[in-house]
Parts: structure tokens; sequence; C-alpha cells
């Protein structure tokens, strides 16, 4: 039974990328350049993010519209939805001799439930069925700077996104920083706990690009992820 | 009065305090007369003047649409449906049960946590995993668990739908491609966990081989004991 496997327990083939930050942190922008550069090199990669699923997706997405869900329920459907991608993708994928690359993973789950105030020893235990990737990268950027990429364009933020449910203020904008800090916040304390490395988001993206590229060469042996037939 | 307590952890945003009306369960495979013993008593309870709530699986407002389309395209995983049931769950715990225990009002829940503990572990789930994952339940005033005979539960399905059920035969698990043989390993192999969690849970067991007048005359007389006097 695939739970039965030990967590961290480096078994499989593959290897497991994810990247963790705050909305603004240009994580994703990262992610999406590391997958173009493996794929472009000839290895085998297959991308993934957080609420995705297309079996659990549009429950989710009608109970956050609908405003049905309360601290825990989010907590589930959210690892219901991690769940599906990880027994269905991310698992099979890793035992195929995959490089997956996760936008956003358990670490997510992490720092927003408690934020909502979930026991963190109860979500910890939920996801404990999930391995922990081979190397996490963190987004590092100042709160203000994150902030302000994502405020400044005054964009229309989703009530759970700027964690209006958790009744910080009833401006959306005012909500999302209080909200933004205190993720911030548990992400530093996840960090240090789950060996992170640390990326410097403020600098330049092809700068930041050229540091990730640089630890994935010396962190794994690259040559075990080709495509073993000519394409 | 009685505050509620929970197994473990008290879910956020929940004052166990203020919780008091009672939560009986009735557990039971299809079959074992579970629904109509909650008809009987429901309409028992009523009859005397106390407002009941009814809840089971599967009928949350927040998935339980999306997670029968699921279940039935048959392509989700054992631990996704694990999470799908929990979710499902904690939805009517914290939307239907606990309200309705703060309001006083006696909450009969055909099946609970114990059903769904059961399967998943029948299905290979880490038993520590699936009883964390519960750990947030709230523990009821009674559970009552109806313990039949797989011969008559059987006999009871072809009687209510001439068909087994393809969840409660255990198909997904692959014991067998007979339908009438998967039944019988599965159902003694939840009977199997059920006992096991008898003790831990302090189930009382039912004898659900007997009539149906016989079995509601039990279970009223030992409800009876737990009612808020009026």
């Amino acid at each position: 039974m695939t739970q039965r496997i030990e967590q961290g327990k480096d078994d499989y083939p593959g290897a497991l990328i994810a990247v963790e930050g705050l909305d603004g942190s240009g994580k994703s922008t990262q992610i999406h350049l590391i997958k173009r550069w493996l794929e472009l090199e000839g290895y085998k990669v297959f991308f993934t993010e957080w609420n995705s699923s297309v079996a659990v997706k549009p429950a989710t997405k009608k109970a956050k519209k609908r405003h049905l869900l309360t601290p825990t329920t989010f907590s589930l459907i959210h690892c219901t939805d991690f769940a599906d991608r990880y027994e269905r993708q991310i698992l099979p994928l890793l035992r195929a001799g995959y490089i997956v690359l996760s936008d956003r993973y358990i670490y997510t789950a992490f720092a927003r439930d408690a934020v909502r105030k979930c026991d963190p020893g109860w979500v910890k235990r939920l996801y404990s069925f999930a391995v922990h990737p081979t190397l996490t990268f963190f987004f590092q950027v100042p709160l203000e700077v994150a902030l302000d990429r994502i405020l400044g364009a005054r964009p229309k933020l989703k009530f759970h996104e700027a964690g209006m449910d958790l009744h910080l203020s009833e401006d959306p904008y005012e909500s999302f920083r209080i909200f933004q800090g205190r993720i911030f916040k548990e992400y530093q304390k996840l960090v240090d706990e789950f060996d992170m490395t640390v990326v410097d988001a403020t600098q330049q993206v092809e700068k930041q690009q050229e540091k990730v590229r640089e630890i994935i060469k010396e962190k794994l042996d690259l040559s075990k992820y080709k495509w073993r037939a000519q394409r | 009065m009685s505050p509620k307590k929970f197994y473990d952890i008290i879910p956020p945003g929940v004052d166990p305090n203020a919780l008091s009306g009672k939560l009986f369960v009735i557990e039971g495979a299809d079959g074992s007369g579970r629904s109509t013993q909650i008809n009987i008593l429901t309409d028992w309870l009523e009859h005397k003047g106390f407002p009941v709530v009814n809840v089971g699986l599967k009928r949350s407002t927040l998935i339980s649409k999306q997670f029968t389309a699921a279940q039935q395209s048959k392509v989700i995983g054992p631990l996704t449906l694990n999470l799908f049931y929990a979710t499902d769950h904690v939805d009517q715990l914290e939307n239907v049960i606990i309200p309705a225990l703060r309001a006083g009002f006696l909450v009969i829940a055909d099946r609970y946590i114990y059903t769904l503990m059961a399967r998943a572990i029948v299905r290979g789930a880490d038993p520590d995993w699936v009883k964390s994952i519960y750990s947030l339940s709230i523990i009821p005033d009674a559970v009552f668990y109806l313990k039949a005979k797989p011969q008559i539960l059987v006999e009871r399905n072809f009687q209510k739908k001439n068909t087994l059920d393809y969840w409660e035969s255990g198909m997904d698990i692959g014991y067998s491609q007979d339908m009438f043989e998967s039944f019988f390993a599965y159902q003694r192999r939840i009977q199997k966990q059920f006992l096991l969690m008898k003790d831990e849970y302090g189930f009382q067991v039912i004898n659900g081989n007997r009539m149906v007048s016989t079995i509601a005359k039990d279970l009223k007389g030992r409800i009876e004991q737990l009612l808020p006097s009026m």
C-alpha cells in the first residue's frame, strides 16, 4: 500500500522538487523555467500544482464560492485534492523515474491551516502519507515586497485568497496583508523544520534561476532522468 | 446539560460546553436493519416530543455530489476516497451535528466514523493515520452496532434491491470476481474491524439477526435511559 511508505524514504527512482513561498514571491515563474530547462535538455519531467485535481477541484471551487468551508473542511478538501494528485500522478511518476515538479506542496497546507487555527499536529498527521521532496526551494522575499507585487496591480482578490474567512478586516486588501503576514511567520518556522533551500527572491529572475539550476545539478544526478529512447 | 467530548482535538471555533443535545449512532452493514430501526426510533422519539435530526454518510452539502461522481468513475484511489469520506463527515459534523446538539436536539447518525475507519483499514490504510483524522470527532452518547450474520445480510439486500452493492461487496478490493463471494469476504473483514474497535469505542453490540420489532424494543430500552428528563 502506497500509504505505508515512510516519510522521506528515498526508495523510488524519481526525484521530487517542490517550490514554496508567499503569493508574489515569484516561485511559479521559477518552477516554470526549471520545467522548460529540464524538458529542453531531454529529461522526464512532470509538473503539478496545488489545488488542481480534476476530481476534487470542482467541489472546492463551488464550496469556496458559496462560503461553505470551515477551517477543518478547508484543510480536508485541499488534502483530498493533494491525495488524488499524489496517488494518481506524483507517486507513480516518481516510481517511473520522473523528475516531478510541484508548485506548492504539503508545507503550503501546514502554513495556511495553522493560520486558520487547525491543530498543527493533526494537519501534519493528515499529510503523513506524502513523501518529503528531494529538494524544496523556498523563495524568500520581505513581506512588503510580496504584498507590493500582488497589491500593486490592485487585483480583485478572491475571498479565501485574502483570508476573508478569518474576519481579520472588512477590507480585502487589509485582510490580505494581515493574512499574508501570518503565513509568512509560519513559513519561517517551516523553512528550518523541513530544511528548505532558501532562494533570495528579491534578485533578478535570471539570477535566481541560475542559482536554482546550479543547486539542482549539484543535488541530483540528472543523467538518471534522461529519456532512454531517443525521441 | 452534558458537555460533549471530542476524541482528541476540538475543531477550531467549537465550544463543547454549549452542546447540550444527545448523539446516538447506529452502525452496521447494509442489510443489518439500520435504516429500518432509525425510522422506527425517529418516529418514536418525535412522538414523545423530542426534536430529532438524522445524519448519514455522503449527505453533506459540501461534497456529496462530486464525491458520488468521483466514486462512480472508479478512477480515484483509496487515499482520496478516504479523504472524501472524511471531508463529508466533518462537513456534517460542523454544519449539522454540532448546531443540532447546540440547540439541544437528538441526533441519530446512520453510521459514523467507525464505518469510515473500518472501510479505510480494510482497504489498506494505516490504522493510526485513519484514527488521527477522526480524532476531532464528537464522542457519541451511545453507539449501537447491529451485528447480523452475512447470510442474513445477503438475504435482506436481495429482498430490498434484488442485487448486491458494488462497494458493500468490496468489489474495488478484488477479493474475487464473483460478487457473492466477494461480499462474504468483505463483510467478514469489516466485522472483524468492528469487533476490534468494540471495546476501545464502547459499542453496544445488538443482535441484528432477530425480528425488526424485537430489535426495536431492545434499542428503545437502551435509549430510554439516556434521554433527557422531560
